[in-house]
């Protein structure tokens, strides 16, 4: 019924990374997230699905405390990484981006040139102590994001000059160069044609080996194709959460199988 | 079979309109005949102004002079004959005044011109009364000067070059006291001559301006300069303060009643008539903290009140425009806010910021109410400022309200300087914009 994935389903830790207990989350007076628990595995890769509007997006932005930025956003619960509350008085969330990156869902480089982009990371967090070794991880970052041999040639060239899925690649790329632990996605390929899509899957599944993955996605293809679990939102209620073959094949809720058979969403 | 080929015939053709139809076309040429007739008076208005603006004022730019040899008589100059500067400094410029009179009459015997003017003293009304110290001031530089005779070069009086430019006629000076037609007639002579003739005027553009007596004399020079230090007041003040400000309200202040307060109230100072910060900093610069009156440094303060919401409001503006995706790339990478701020949203805003500054200084450069209060208006500036703290401090004039002051003033030969102004304040604002033009072209990217 499916696409096959692209790799064996089984799961390969069980380290829980991210512990999410009780999650509320209040725009104003709207309660848009409401009371969500989920643990996120290391190692592996873990989508979010769900009709528009039912909190997934927000609930990802709450784990690299994105959120911080809207003035009328509070959230209420708790959210441990590694067994740290993130939503600490002491964390400084500056510090937990650098450790959970995030790709959104518009590719987004910046103005400047592909370097750049990927070296800006670096540069701020002060991870490299001379050029030498800046080049190093700007190359090892390029061929992480499955790019390096299509910008090796002009590594000065503007970023926004890439195509679309070039440009969510670099993305990807400047995401891994700060070295996160966690990376979160939101929709990366909403914006990509199918080609680029698949080309973006297929190094998200790459990236399993050595991050959690967390990506929000539109597409239940994609969900069964790229994670190993899922999680289903439906009206800031978490639904359903388990192994992606299991929700796809077997769900137990009747509001997910009526998404994942196309009647409500 | 059959069927398939025929042509259906349409029930409403495509190449007729109807009645419908052609009232919708009729309306939509109207309005572009409106817009094309907008844009036409707005033209026709811009040529009448430019080319009144250039028929009257750049007669200004020239000024009619004198050239006669001048015979610098020992004996008046440097009565005990020692070449003493400090001695001859006591000769007033009323001892130098007839030497420049007989040069020019010895000039009309030689020539062999007829006139009735038959006294040396006749020829003053031909000469500017700051020719002799001008005259004087070289002497005093250079005292070996005396007892020679030298050519020099001096302005004619202003009704000699309003004669020359049209302004003064046979019949107005029927009712001059100052010139007569006999004059006239010897200013054809010696014209014909090429002693008199008009030449570009540099004085104009570097000069003082001049009592309301000698017209011929006066040049914006320092009011240029005082409206320099103005303007160099208001750019260090009101850029970093305004964009301060504008970065602190666009990103870092939550939204609340406090800043939406602030907000409206920066809006409505951007419609504050100019004369109200004049009199705000007559009260507070002046009266309170007493700085000097007429200084460009207070009319500098003035203007940079006047500018701040102008640069405030034009600064958050380009902030707004930089897409949000940029400042969540930086935040998601770890980037702190200021970070996200001066590495990326602020060189986005760069060309936005640049050119509403320099539209700001602009503004400040042609404003003349605000320093009507602050007595930097009507003061005569006679002298360059010396140094730069006297640059600040010392009272001077601006451009836009040195033009003013000439405008009002009686002689006609001081319209034409008004006029003349004019032309050098707007080529400071052409200036000013393609400035902002080629920033914002060089600041430009895309994304």
């Amino acid at each position: 019924m499916y696409d096959a994935p692209f790799s064996e389903k089984n799961v390969t830790s069980n380290a829980v990374k991210i512990a999410a207990d009780g999650v509320q989350v209040y725009y104003g007076d709207t309660h848009a997230i409401k009371d969500v628990s989920v643990n996120i595995n290391d190692k592996m890769v873990t989508a979010f699905i769900g009709p528009s509007g039912c909190g997934k997006s927000t609930f990802l932005r709450c784990l690299n405390r994105m959120n911080d930025t809207i003035d009328i956003c509070r959230v209420e619960g708790d959210i441990r990484i590694d067994g740290e509350d993130i939503y600490d008085k002491r964390v400084d969330p500056v510090q937990l981006r650098a450790k959970v990156g995030m790709v959104f869902q518009k590719p987004n480089p910046f103005p400047k040139s592909i370097y750049d982009n990927v070296a800006y990371g670096p540069r701020i967090h002060g991870l490299a102590r001379n050029k030498a070794e800046l080049d190093e991880i700007v190359e090892k970052s390029l061929r992480r994001g499955a790019i390096w041999d299509e910008v090796k040639d002009r590594l000065h060239a503007p970023g926004t000059g890439l195509s679309g899925g070039q440009q969510q690649r670099l993305c990807i790329a400047r995401a891994v160069a700060t070295e996160p632990e966690v990376l979160l996605m939101d929709e990366p390929c909403s914006a990509l044609d199918p080609i680029a899509t698949s080309q973006v899957e297929e190094l998200i599944d790459e990236l399993r080996r050595d991050y959690s993955v967390v990506i929000v996605t539109h597409s239940m293809q994609q969900a069964a194709r790229v994670s190993q679990k899922t999680a289903f939102f439906h009206l800031g209620n978490l639904v359903e959460f388990d192994d992606t073959d299991k929700i796809f094949t077997n769900p137990q809720d009747p509001r997910t199988e009526s998404y994942i058979t196309g009647r409500i969403g | 079979m059959t069927d398939a080929t025929a042509t259906p015939t349409p029930t409403k053709s495509l190449t007729t309109s109807d009645a419908h139809m052609k009232k919708r076309n009729a309306a939509e040429k109207r309005f572009k005949a409106y817009g094309i007739a907008a844009i036409g008076a707005g033209l026709f208005f811009l040529v009448v102004l430019l080319a009144s603006i250039l028929t009257n004022g750049l007669t200004a730019f020239q000024q009619t002079f004198i050239e006669v040899p001048v015979y610098l008589d020992p004996a008046k100059l440097d009565k005990k004959g020692n070449r003493d500067p400090e001695e001859m400094a006591k000769v007033s410029t009323f001892g130098y005044a007839p030497l420049l009179q007989d040069g020019i009459f010895a000039q009309v015997e030689q020539k062999g011109i007829e006139t009735p003017l038959a006294k040396s003293k006749d020829m003053k009304a031909l000469i500017s009364a700051s020719a002799a110290a001008q005259v004087r001031d070289r002497v005093l530089a250079n005292p070996d000067l005396v007892g020679q005779t030298v050519n020099v070069r001096f302005l004619a009086s202003s009704r000699v070059d309003g004669y020359l430019k049209d302004r003064v006629t046979r019949e107005s000076v029927a009712r001059d006291k100052n010139i007569d037609a006999e004059h006239l007639d010897l200013v054809d002579a010696l014209r014909a001559e090429g002693m008199v003739e008009k030449r570009f005027n540099w004085d104009f553009i570097t000069g003082a301006d001049a009592s309301e007596s000698r017209p011929e004399q006066a040049g914006i020079g320092v009011s240029m300069i005082g409206s320099f230090f103005m303007m160099l007041v208001v750019l260090f003040l009101a850029l970093p303060i305004g964009v301060a400000a504008s970065i602190y309200l666009e990103e870092f202040a939550p939204q609340n009643r406090f800043t939406d307060l602030i907000e409206v109230n920066i809006s409505n100072l951007a419609a504050v008539p100019s004369i109200v910060f004049g009199i705000l900093g007559l009260a507070v610069f002046i009266q309170f903290m007493h700085l000097p009156q007429s200084a460009p440094i207070v009319g500098g303060l003035v203007l940079t009140l006047m500018t701040l919401p102008t640069i405030i409001i034009s600064t958050r503006a380009s902030l707004k425009s930089v897409p949000p995706s940029i400042r969540d790339a930086a935040l998601g990478l770890g980037a702190s806010k200021t970070q996200s701020v001066f590495h990326h949203v602020l060189p986005l805003a760069m060309p936005g910021i640049l050119t509403g500054t320099i539209i700001g200084l602009a503004q400040a450069l042609g404003e003349t109410a605000p320093l009507l209060l602050i007595g930097m208006v009507g003061y005569i500036a006679t002298n360059v400022p010396d140094g730069i703290a006297a640059g600040f401090l010392d009272p001077n004039s601006a451009m836009p309200a040195q033009i003013y002051e000439w405008a009002k003033r009686a002689d006609p030969a001081y319209y034409e300087r008004a006029w003349g102004g004019i032309i050098i304040l707007l080529l400071f604002l052409f200036a000013m914009n393609a400035i902002a033009i080629i920033l914002r072209r060089r600041f430009e990217r895309r994304w």
